[in-house]
């Protein structure tokens, strides 16, 4: 007596209908070449408005977004400890009244928004700047959270 | 729009758009989202395109198809490193068909903090001529 070990996806009652298992095939060679081939659109996205990404380099942190239609006036950011919260409103301007309608995609309404970065952050000389509707925070890393160099000394 | 006005902003994911043509540059094409209205007078169109500088924007109108196309280039700097990455940048692309007859001449493009202000003003409607009919 044989025992015989088959894969899950082995038809229990012999290939059925060729085509069927072609088409079986061929689903599964797409979903393979997707999760391969195509990065994500979005990686880890927290599900709230605005869609952040943060940057570092040697001295700072960067925290960027897109706010189309938005000026820096209109934004609040405040820093705490290692934390940035930006919130605001995104209003549309009213158009004619007249006006008929064939799309509405954009969106109005409030935001607030909390990131938090790895390390300190010096408060002091954060900067918020915003050019073609893309909103970049620069804050500057705290002294004691700067890589140090440490030399090692020859006894 | 008051009714809109204390809603929260719902998160959405960028959508890639489909091209019509292969790109022979790498990177993302992503579908702007827009609002269009008209009124008897002109067509209005409004795209939501974070980080185009206008000198990056082309708006093409040819045979009623508007072509809208905005390149992005990436804003990060160089010697940056990802903490975390939420959205990604690329190209905005998107195209429409118009109907109507749009005075080419006429056409008002905008660019402002990355909202595009399209206006097309439609081609007045021939004014009615009288023909007298002479008689013999």
């Amino acid at each position: 007596m044989f025992l015989l070990r088959r894969p899950d996806y082995w038809p229990a009652s012999g290939w059925r209908d060729p085509l069927e298992e072609l088409e079986r095939m061929r689903r599964q060679m797409d979903l393979m070449s997707t999760a391969f081939f195509r990065a994500p659109s979005v990686e880890s996205a927290a599900g709230v408005f605005p869609m952040m990404n943060a940057s570092e380099d040697k001295d700072n942190y960067y925290v960027r977004a897109e706010l189309p239609g938005m000026k820096a006036e209109e934004l609040v950011i405040s820093v705490t400890g290692n934390s940035v919260s930006i919130s605001g409103e995104r209003k549309l301007a009213a158009e004619d009244d007249k006006a008929q309608y064939h799309r509405r995609e954009r969106e109005a309404g409030t935001f607030n928004r909390i990131v938090s970065l790895p390390a300190q952050i010096e408060w002091e000389k954060v900067e918020a700047r915003c050019a073609d509707g893309v909103l970049t925070v620069t804050l500057p890393k705290a002294e004691a959270a700067k890589p140090k160099r440490i030399a090692v000394k020859l006894s | 729009m008051t009714d809109t006005e204390s809603k929260a902003i719902q998160a959405k994911g960028k959508t890639e758009a489909a091209t019509p043509a292969e790109q022979t540059r790498p990177g993302f094409v992503f579908t702007p989202a827009v609002d269009i209205f008209e009124t008897d007078k002109e067509i209005t169109l409004l795209a939501d395109m974070p980080g185009v500088k206008a000198e990056d924007l082309l708006v093409d109108l040819h045979e009623n198809v508007l072509t809208l196309d905005g390149n992005v280039r990436p804003p990060e700097g160089p010697g940056e490193v990802d903490v975390f990455r939420e959205y990604r940048t690329g190209r905005y692309y998107r195209q429409f068909t118009l109907s109507e007859i749009i005075d080419q001449a006429e056409i008002k493009a905008g660019l402002q903090d990355g909202v595009l202000r399209l206006t097309l003003p439609k081609v007045k409607a021939a004014t009615p001529r009288r023909i007298t009919v002479k008689g013999q």
